[in-house]
């Protein structure tokens, strides 16, 4: 037959792209990692076991009769078009099998919800195009970090030779301790963004202007990934989340290490710098933090980002220019990078934005930087 | 159904009269300043195949920069405008018009009505939509070009892009208004213009179909305008309606954008299972099973669609009575949506089957529409949906309701009606194999998809991790297959109009609604100028 070759056809094409990948085949859930990310889990399969006797029950009569009762084998056709018994079972039979569902589901829906009396709390903010984590509240209490994709450009546009993690591995992971009750507070600076890590099943939009929460326990140590998951501009793709879950020990450690780097990185925003070390610190800053979407041809993406070469405000007074990063620029997508910033990288960026692509106009010191914050 | 007609021996004398009398005018003047349902519907049917096919290039694009990892073929702003507008083309575009298209010409045909009510009217709803598609494709021309947001345009997202976001929302009210107006014509219809002794509880199904979905558009479309209009005014004149800077909260947006958009699902899927009520009781010889009780689930879930439309959001962060509330209401469209599939395997049941083209859509239809019913109600749970929402899930999901759904009815319908219509019988042959390639290679683009969705691949990106190549790569194909086969639908139908052969007065033996009982094939151009009486 020839619809049997074509399906042949068909799984040899299929047989030969599952062999060209050399990863494994994900398919289902990631392992979960917390008991809210396993009750999910079980509650799908509870629903799918459900749903897959449904459908082949009510699609076996009709396969059934797509054989029987076809007229080329002469089935006369009856002409029966009521039968109200039946038509109120199959409106309550369904009904109460909701029930059914429904019962098992609300208590996880509660359990989700309850975000009370947490061991520590973590503020997730959403930016285009990557996620600001401050440490609120429990053990590691004011460390706050900037996490960012750290797959290269040139695996995603130049195809170069991908890593096993391309897009899920970031320059500053999350970390927390396991077994402890993390509250995450989610909220955003531009456009709303989406909190997500399947395997502790935790997914919470992060809105502009609103705080929301939700939390997870994890009971598992490792690393866990996720990206964002709502549309939130061109590079929506490239803000993945990673967690990566330890013991209390290493959690006690860790957050040392991270003090005590603070206490180092506190910069001397009265040291003057050499223009050109300055600039050159102002190229690195402006590609991991401005590239995005003003280019880096400085061209920019007009009219939602506009170039920087030649523009007024690069080319103008320099508090101009400061006010513009430290503040941002309300209404538009450009955000306050006073709050992600040091003083230091904010005169570097500058400084490199004043004197690339044609502009020249001057550099800017950190102090210069320090006496524009309100 | 089956009415004694007294036909006032009017069919044959009266329609030949009038056959070639088109209006007074010719060419495309004729098109222009048509007042006739017949050529209205046409037109309907033309446009929304010229946007099945624009909407579908750009699935293309988006399926052929899925094909592998990393960025190839486009870049990620114009890949978003693809998603943008491949959503926006297929819902305004394709679906709605192609069923209000049947609506024009099936409705006056199966009540006795000789026209619409509003014919001049008529002529205006269609000609507003060809001048809204231009301003959508215009958008892309536009600095910035087309909106990058989804075709859900979530607010504060819009406010970045660029002068095409106007020229889109402008073309959503143009839209809109087509539907309203279409809507009052086909409601205005309905309840004056049926013939004596044509009840309501009498009508074709696909008649109760459509009254139930013009309502939902004439209280929906509205709510859609105001969610885009207040878009437009935060983006020029100061509001701050889902601005929280100035006291707005994005997530109203939401709520206004879902109040509209899940009744939506329902104006596409309604007048679906119209067509298909249609075509299941002609192939099984047989009536349509529990008439009343398919009026009754119909209604049902267009009232339940009302108080549903958060479960679009249970990931924003809404009270836990909210989640609730939301969730039990949504899985109660499962009663109703149950009723209607029992009903349609019940008509079969015990029928004397055959499997010309449409019935094979028609149960394609029924297999895969209630598969896309089932993956909603696990997306309706809230937890399963917080690990779903936003990804892949979701997409396969949608599109087993869409196009699975919508659009394998829109081929059931355009296969069962079109011997009536042209009076010539397509090629079945070539049909079958339509049927069977478009069946094949829709399953293999969407329901690989279900497992990229709980493996965690977010929707609306352009590139993706190595773990979900492989199902991406067979999506893709599939895609590239699933446009070649409709190209096969294409050749098909000229054919058939140009030169098909004649088709015999009942093609379909087991049809009874007025037009197949008492109308003549080909149907002349004007019908019914004499209602029958019904007794």
């Amino acid at each position: 037959m020839k619809g049997s070759k074509l399906l042949c056809a068909l799984a040899g094409l299929g047989a030969s792209v599952a062999a060209t990948s050399a990863h494994a085949i994900a398919w289902y859930f990631q392992g979960p990692a917390s008991p809210i990310a396993q009750d999910i889990d079980h509650l799908h399969q509870y629903v799918m076991w459900l749903i897959i006797v449904i459908f082949v029950g009510v699609f076996g009569f009709m396969f059934y009769a797509c054989y029987a009762h076809r007229k080329s084998r002469g089935h006369p056709a009856e002409q029966f078009h009521e039968n109200t018994a039946v038509e109120i079972l199959w409106t309550v039979i369904p009904a109460l099998i909701l029930i059914v569902i429904a019962w098992p589901v609300t208590k996880v829906v509660i359990a989700q919800k309850d975000t009370s009396s947490p061991d520590l709390t973590i503020k997730a903010t959403g930016y285009q195009w990557k996620w600001g984590y401050d440490y609120l509240k429990g053990e590691g209490e004011g460390i706050s970090f900037v996490s960012m994709l750290a797959t290269p450009r040139e695996q995603i546009d130049e195809g170069a030779p991908k890593d096993e993690n391309y897009l899920l591995e970031v320059d500053h992971e999350l970390v927390v301790p396991i077994g402890k009750k993390v509250r995450i507070l989610t909220t955003a600076a531009d456009v709303i963004h989406s909190f997500w890590v399947p395997a502790v099943g935790v997914k919470q939009d992060a809105i502009p202007g609103f705080i929301r929460d939700t939390w997870f326990r994890a009971d598992k140590t490792g690393t866990f990934r996720g990206q964002c998951a709502e549309l939130c501009g061109k590079e929506h793709g490239f803000m993945p989340i990673v967690l990566r879950v330890v013991s209390q020990e290493d959690y006690t450690k860790w957050v040392a290490q991270q003090q005590q780097a603070a206490k180092a990185q506190a910069e001397d925003v009265n040291k003057k710098w050499d223009p050109k070390e300055l600039i050159a610190h102002g190229e690195k800053v402006y590609s991991s933090t401005c590239l995005a979407c003003h280019q880096a041809n400085g061209r920019g993406a007009p009219p939602a980002f506009p170039p920087l070469a030649g523009s007024k405000t690069v080319n103008g007074p320099k508090e101009g220019h400061i006010d513009t990063v430290l503040n941002g620029r309300p209404g538009t997508a450009m955000v306050a990078f006073g709050k992600q910033l040091s003083d230091t990288d904010i005169a570097a960026v500058i400084s490199y934005e004043r004197n690339s692509w044609g502009n020249k106009a001057g550099i800017v010191q950190p102090a210069e930087v320090r006496a524009r914050h309100k | 159904m089956s009415a004694v007609v007294d036909t006032h021996a009017h069919h044959g004398d009266s329609g030949h009269e009038h056959h070639d009398h088109h209006g007074g005018y010719s060419g495309i003047m004729r098109w222009i300043t048509t007042t006739n349902h017949k050529d209205i519907g046409t037109l309907y049917l033309w446009f929304a195949g010229i946007m099945f096919f624009a909407g579908g290039m750009m699935a293309l694009v988006i399926r052929a920069e899925l094909f592998e990892p990393g960025l190839q073929l486009v870049k990620p702003d114009f890949f978003n405008q693809m998603t943008t507008m491949h959503g926006l083309v297929m819902i305004f575009g394709a679906i709605m018009p192609a069923f209000v298209g049947f609506a024009n010409w099936q409705i006056p045909m199966m009540i006795g009505a000789p026209d619409m009510a509003f014919a001049r009217l008529n002529n205006w709803s269609f000609w507003l939509l060809p001048f809204a598609a231009t301003l959508l494709m215009l958008s892309f021309f536009m600095p910035g070009g087309a909106p990058g947001t989804g075709w859900t345009l979530y607010a504060p997202l819009t406010v970045q892009q660029g002068i095409g976001m106007d020229f889109t929302i402008f073309a959503i009210h143009i839209l809109g208004m087509s539907s309203i107006l279409g809507s009052i014509n086909i409601i205005t219809t309905i309840l004056n213009m049926r013939a004596p002794g044509m009840t309501l509880m009498r009508m074709p199904m696909f008649c109760w179909t459509w009254l139930i979905t013009a309502y939902l558009l004439v209280a929906v479309m509205p709510v859609l305008a105001g969610a885009v209009t207040m878009t437009l005014t935060d983006r020029h004149f100061g509001t701050t309606f889902f601005n929280a800077a100035g006291g707005g909260d994005p997530v109203l947006y939401q709520h206004i954008f879902w109040f509209f958009g899940h009744p939506e699902v329902y104006v596409i899927a309604v007048p679906a299972f119209g067509v298909i009520s249609q075509v299941i009781p002609a192939f099984s010889r047989k009536p349509l099973f529990g008439y009343a009780s398919m009026v009754y689930a119909t209604a049902a879930i267009a009232i339940l669609s009302f108080i549903v439309w958060a479960h679009h959001m249970y990931t924003v962060g809404m009270p836990v009575t909210g989640q609730l509330f939301f969730m039990y209401a949504t899985t109660l469209i499962a009663v109703p949506t149950g009723v209607k599939v029992f009903n349609w395997v019940s008509t079969m049941w015990r029928g004397s089957l055959s499997f010309e083209t449409p019935m094979l859509f028609a149960i394609g239809f029924l297999f895969l529409f209630t598969l896309g019913g089932f993956t909603g109600l696990v997306l309706s749970l809230v937890p399963i949906d917080i690990q779903l929402q936003d990804t892949y899930y979701v997409v396969a999901h949608f599109h087993y309701v869409m196009v699975a759904g919508a659009m394998f009815s829109a081929f059931a319908g355009i296969y069962f009606w079109l011997p009536k219509w042209t009076g010539k019988m397509y090629n079945e042959t070539l049909g079958q194999w339509h049927f069977w390639l478009t069946l094949i290679f829709f399953n293999m683009i969407f329901f690989v998809q279900h497992f990229l969705g709980m493996a965690g691949m977010p929707r609306r990106v352009p590139d993706y991790p190595l773990m979900f190549e492989t199902w991406n790569k067979i999506s893709s194909l599939g895609a590239f297959g699933f446009a070649l086969s409709q190209l096969l639908f294409l050749y098909n139908l000229f054919t058939t109009i140009k030169s098909g052969e004649a088709a015999p007065q009942m093609p379909w033996e087991g049809a009874d609604s007025l037009d197949w009982t008492h109308l003549p094939t080909p149907v002349p151009y004007h019908t019914w100028e004499t209602p029958p009486v019904l007794k």
